[in-house]
């Protein structure tokens, strides 16, 4: 398996800047996420593997392939290092047409050759019937497929996602990050994403980099990464009270049950039974109680132990153990009521609608 | 009318604009796109000319381009001839003398595309002069029209440099401007206004062409 082998250094004249060091094994198509914030520098670490900046120190390799080299002062420009870049708001060529905005990449090939690849990518991301429309004719969701498929067109060794979806509003941005994930797969081509939520990293991503000031902070499997975070800037990354990433068992009138740690979730439905999901829970949503509220409209109630609290403003800061971590936020007032503590035993509630479940790869 | 001066101000224009389309594109494009610290002084270099005056640019051609200068020497081994009071003269310094009318329309419009399409297509595999040629070209064309334009129609209207540079031989450096000069030292008041009115005709007509031209590009 090639081995993508980054250890560079890059400064920006303003004084800021990136250092990275992580290698990779590339391919079984694989996608990696780049979480961070903005400013965090992960745009840049993207700009140096494109070669759109000369790291002053150290090296980009791929496999056999130096791409960039400070000591042996080795630099290929991106036109020579075969990868293909969606840029955060697209840069389609304002003055081509969709077509031939797909086919920019055509070189050296005959040009039946380039018909049929334009073709088939047109196919690929549904863009017949827009051949001759210009980019700004298009929507966000049209505009994404048309950069995705310029992209892909030479069929690159990497596909550098810089935020593919921050550009679009909410909705929209969730429709195409489902269609988003079906084109990276289709395409089978291993990519990288950069991007600033991490719903990206848990809907797109196999494996996912958290960076910080400039700083790779931790790498892993996805689920390693947001399991268990390594440092408290990992974890600020990951944040969200509580993901917990489980296997959907069964799906019934949109209702899915959700397995995680030995335990049943119910939530809306992401994907069919047998997918791998995420589970998003904001504190706020869960509530505690001393007995099991069996006659109530809950349908997650699950029994736990009181692990630490923690005053948060007019509320507390309650952390369970129901088989999984759970991170509840309730009232001062209802605390002293309860009157639990540390390892006394309660119940935890959560209503499926204020689940938030994401399909995973 | 003159017009062997007229046919040698339009062959001067010409000549002037084509050197200027071949060396003036890749260095406004190299000062619109590069980070080196010694762009701003390549970019006063090339702007000196609009502040100088000509008879100063050319007094300096002049002097630098003598029979005992080395380029003198060098030119005169290569082609067996000299560079003062001779038409290659007069169109070496109409190049120096124009190169901030063409250059600067040329980088200002070079800037104004924006540098993602720029990186866009070097990640698609095109390479430097390929980008050049396919995306910023046709992105900033008025912009490079009115450079050919700007230079063309002033190097018409050139009198100091020519005449420092060129003297004032009728059918090899006299051009237009100076023929006017002439006419007027002569008294010859008529064929001083004829060719001037043909001047001003052209400079409006070419100035009008160019901008409704601009118009209807920018309004596509």
């Amino acid at each position: 398996m090639t081995l993508l082998d980054v250890d560079f250094e890059f400064k920006y004249r303003s004084g800021a800047g990136v250092a990275c060091r992580w290698r990779d094994p590339v391919g079984d198509p694989r996608v990696t996420v780049f979480l961070g914030a903005s400013g965090s520098g992960k745009t840049t670490i993207l700009r140096c593997l494109a070669g759109l900046e000369r790291p002053q120190r150290g090296h980009v390799r791929l496999g056999d392939h130096v791409w960039s080299d400070a000591v042996r002062r080795i630099h290929l420009p991106p036109d020579r290092r075969d990868v293909g870049v969606l840029f955060q708001d697209y840069a389609l060529f304002p003055h081509l047409t969709v077509e031939r905005n797909v086919a920019f990449g055509a070189r050296q090939m005959p040009h039946a050759a380039v018909a049929a690849r334009t073709a088939e990518l047109l196919d690929t991301f549904r863009l017949r019937g827009l051949e001759q429309r210009r980019p700004r004719q298009l929507s966000g969701g049209q505009q994404q497929r048309v950069a995705l498929a310029r992209a892909v067109f030479r069929r690159p060794k990497l596909l550098l996602l810089d935020e593919p979806l921050s550009a679009l509003d909410r909705p929209t941005g969730d429709e195409l990050r489902e269609e988003l994930r079906s084109l990276i797969r289709a395409l089978a081509i291993p990519a990288y994403i950069v991007s600033h939520d991490r719903v990206d990293a848990l809907t797109l991503a196999d494996r996912t980099v958290l960076v910080d000031h400039g700083q790779i902070v931790q790498s892993g499997t996805t689920q390693e990464v947001f399991d268990r975070p390594a440092s408290p800037a990992a974890a600020r990354l990951v944040g969200v009270d509580t993901i917990l990433l489980g296997r959907i068992a069964s799906v019934e009138d949109g209702l899915a049950r959700i397995i995680v740690a030995g335990q049943d979730v119910r939530a809306q439905a992401p994907a069919d039974s047998g997918h791998d999901a995420a589970l998003l829970i904001r504190a706020e949503d869960v509530a505690l109680a001393r007995h099991d509220v069996a006659d109530s409209s809950v349908m997650n109630r699950w029994r736990a132990t009181v692990i630490a609290h923690a005053p948060e403003g007019p509320f507390v800061r309650v952390a369970v153990d129901c088989g999984f971590r759970l991170s509840a936020l309730v009232t001062r007032d209802a605390w002293h009521r309860l009157a639990l503590g540390p390892g006394d035993e309660a119940w935890a509630i959560v209503k499926a609608a204020s689940i938030r479940a994401l399909a995973r790869n | 009318m003159d017009w062997v001066a007229i046919g040698l101000t339009v062959k001067l224009a010409a000549l002037t604009t084509l050197i200027l389309a071949v060396v003036g594109l890749p260095l406004a494009y190299w000062l619109a796109t590069t980070t080196r610290r010694w762009r701003p002084i390549v970019d006063a270099a090339v702007a000196v000319p609009l502040l100088l005056p000509p008879t100063v640019l050319g007094f300096y051609v002049l002097m630098s381009t003598g029979p005992n200068t080395f380029i003198g020497r060098l030119y005169s081994q290569l082609f067996d001839g000299t560079l003062p009071f001779s038409f290659t003269g007069i169109l070496l310094a109409s190049v120096l003398y124009n190169l901030p009318f063409a250059v600067r329309p040329f980088a200002s419009g070079f800037a104004a595309v924006d540098r993602r399409l720029i990186e866009a297509a070097r990640c698609l595999g095109a390479s430097g002069p390929r980008t050049f040629l396919t995306v910023v070209l046709p992105l900033s064309w008025p912009a490079v029209l009115a450079g050919l334009v700007l230079a063309f129609a002033h190097t018409v209207g050139e009198f100091g440099v020519v005449l420092m540079v060129g003297g004032n031989i009728p059918g090899v450096t006299r051009t237009i401007a100076l023929a006017i000069y002439d006419d007027v030292q002569a008294l010859d008041y008529a064929a001083a206004n004829e060719a001037s009115a043909l001047l001003l005709v052209f400079a409006v007509t070419v100035l009008a062409a160019t901008y409704s031209l601009q118009r209807r590009t920018l309004a596509l």
